[in-house]
């Protein structure tokens, strides 16, 4: 619903309005990494210094919280990515009871509130008496996850038209090979795409992972508590520049992955 | 080629392939197997132990958990305490839905309307960005905002419009001594950390007005307005309570932000929160988790029969 007239000005100012409340606050946390104020939030700073970047570059624990954060992502993140391309293929290729059901419960880990998520699985590892550690954190993740590459994956498998896989059939090829030749190639940028935004998803959590989490202290973690009790203001500050930064790469990739789109084959039908 | 030269495993794949072929059933239940059997178990078996012990209660004397089945976890939700946690928790969730409405539209309507080409793939990153970005950094930035030394009282000094916001903090229930310790704080941070859950669902609504509708529209003689008031918001409604989904079920399970950023009275994340943990009283735990699912369960329901679900 295009419009070549120009907007009324009101509308434009609301529009920037908008966006501009949405990216200032992220902005500023790029100014408060380089205060020299450390006792304070005081704005303006009172002067601009590198140093807190070397301070937070020798600080062991937030090394190891990244550590941590990085291997669970990346362990939920294949997770997810094979069970939700598992379902997507399912649900996409054919028509059978329960269909609909499956894309709920696919659905439901993020749609419902992330602290019943997180009390559930913490109720359901007390019960069957397991232990809280590493594993637990990535079961919570890879089981919000899926929905993120369900969904990449679902919208990519409509548009790859049937006939090609039965083309690849025709030619003699196995249902492997079709997979590996054919399938694969076609779903590969929507599945990395997916991948990133799982990846993303899961190395920002804290929800979920506080009531999953035994000791250990994935990244958010560690944010969380200098949220609620500020110990150490400037690396906290350049922590949060650097989690910016981070998560938007993925998130670029993921956009420039999926964007437009038209290349995938057969999608002429 | 026959297939006795071929290695065996090649021809166990075969064989397998064609079992597929005869049989799509037999694929299909080999696909699903895993997820079901991961989201099935893992999930679903999570949420019905949760349920279960809400029905328990915990003996408040001895405070162990007596595993029977009773209401009286539930009852203890209709204490004045805990009725008036989940009041303010949905008002606040109302609240926070109807302003990211209000304060998304415009960027919603803009970018479907009257963006093309670089301007359009801004605005769309726009909302991505911020959507992804973390959640925990954004709570951070805010609470840089509205520290006593920071950037909202530095500007308002600047300006001189200290006694406004002073007057405005001396309201009796939405103010507090600074803004980082009232609702309005907390309002403005779920604002802000859930606007792009409501922008991205009303622009795909708006994306999807057949632009030969606002023709017909105008040929019949509607000003713009009009045609914006009986064609445009009543095709973009989906999309808003689609997004609505979003900002609702976010707020009412959010525990985090009116931690940080907030009065010490509690909200339903909250009081999940702090009964499981240090109080040890899961039923009543499990209770409380069971509020915003059943309220969820009514929004839902109400949004499915406005057709919101096609806007998502």
């Amino acid at each position: 619903m295009h419009s070549d007239r120009p907007a009324p000005l009101a509308l434009k100012v609301a529009a920037i309005a908008g966006l501009l409340f949405l990216h200032l606050p992220i902005l500023l946390i790029f100014l408060y990494a380089f205060t020299t104020e450390d006792k304070s939030y005081q704005f303006p700073p009172p002067g601009l210094t590198l140093k807190w970047f070397a301070v937070t570059w020798n600080r062991p624990d937030v090394w190891e919280a990244m550590r941590l954060s990085l291997k669970v992502a990346s362990v939920s993140t294949l997770i997810a990515l094979v069970l939700g391309t598992l379902t997507a293929a399912a649900v996409s290729r054919a028509k059978f009871f329960g269909r609909e059901a499956i894309s709920l419960l696919v659905i439901l880990p993020i749609a419902l509130p992330g602290i019943v998520t997180g009390i559930s699985l913490r109720s359901a590892f007390n019960l069957a008496d397991i232990p809280f550690s590493t594993w637990t954190i990535i079961l919570g993740h890879a089981t919000f996850c899926v929905v993120v590459v369900y969904n990449n994956a679902v919208a990519r498998f409509r548009r790859l038209s049937g006939s090609m896989i039965e083309a690849s059939m025709d030619l003699g090829a196995n249902s492997f090979q079709t997979f590996r030749y054919v399938v694969l190639p076609n779903i590969g940028t929507a599945l990395l795409a997916g991948g990133m935004l799982a990846f993303a998803l899961s190395f920002d959590e804290v929800i979920v992972t506080t009531f999953t989490a035994g000791q250990q202290a994935t990244l958010p973690i560690w944010m969380l508590e200098e949220l609620v009790r500020p110990r150490q203001r400037p690396v906290t500050n350049v922590v949060a520049m650097v989690v910016v930064i981070l998560t938007f790469l993925p998130i670029l990739g993921a956009y420039y992955l999926t964007r437009g789109g038209t290349d995938t084959a057969g999608s002429g039908k | 080629m026959s297939a006795i030269d071929q290695p065996t495993s090649t021809s166990f794949l075969n064989r397998m392939s064609d079992a597929f072929w005869r049989r799509p059933k037999l694929l299909l239940a080999l696909m699903l197997a895993p997820p079901l059997l991961w989201l099935g178990m893992i999930y679903v078996g999570s949420l019905f132990s949760l349920l279960i012990q809400s029905f328990f209660s915990i003996d408040e004397f001895s405070g162990v958990i007596q595993y029977e089945f009773t209401l009286k976890t539930y009852g203890e939700l209709f204490r004045p305490a805990n009725y008036d946690i989940i009041i303010r928790t949905t008002l606040m969730a109302a609240a926070v839905t109807v302003a990211s409405a209000i304060v998304a539209f415009p960027v919603a309507y803009y970018a479907a309307r009257y963006a093309r080409g670089k301007i359009k793939a801004l605005f769309y990153l726009g909302a991505m960005l911020p959507l992804w970005s973390s959640y925990l950094v954004k709570i951070y930035a805010w609470k840089l905002i509205l520290a006593k030394e920071g950037i909202i009282n530095w500007i308002v000094d600047g300006i001189g419009l200290t006694w406004l916001l002073k007057a405005i903090l001396s309201i009796p229930v939405i103010g507090g001594n600074s803004l980082s310790v009232s609702y309005i704080g907390t309002f403005l941070v779920f604002l802000y950390v859930w606007l792009p859950f409501m922008i991205l669902p009303v622009q795909a609504a708006l994306e999807r007005v057949p632009g030969n509708l606002l023709e017909a529209s105008g040929d019949l003689g509607a000003s713009s307005r009009q045609t914006f008031t009986h064609v445009i918001f009543p095709l973009a409604l989906p999309g808003i309570v689609a997004g609505s989904i979003f900002t609702f079920s976010l707020t009412l399970g959010d525990y985090i932000i009116p931690q940080i950023v907030g009065s010490s009275r509690l909200f339903i994340g909250q009081a999940v929160f702090a009964h499981q943990g240090t109080a040890g009283n899961i039923p009543l735990a499990a209770a409380f988790a069971v509020v915003p699912i059943l309220i969820m369960a009514l929004y839902l329901w109400a949004a499915k029969r406005k057709g919101a679900f096609d806007a998502l």
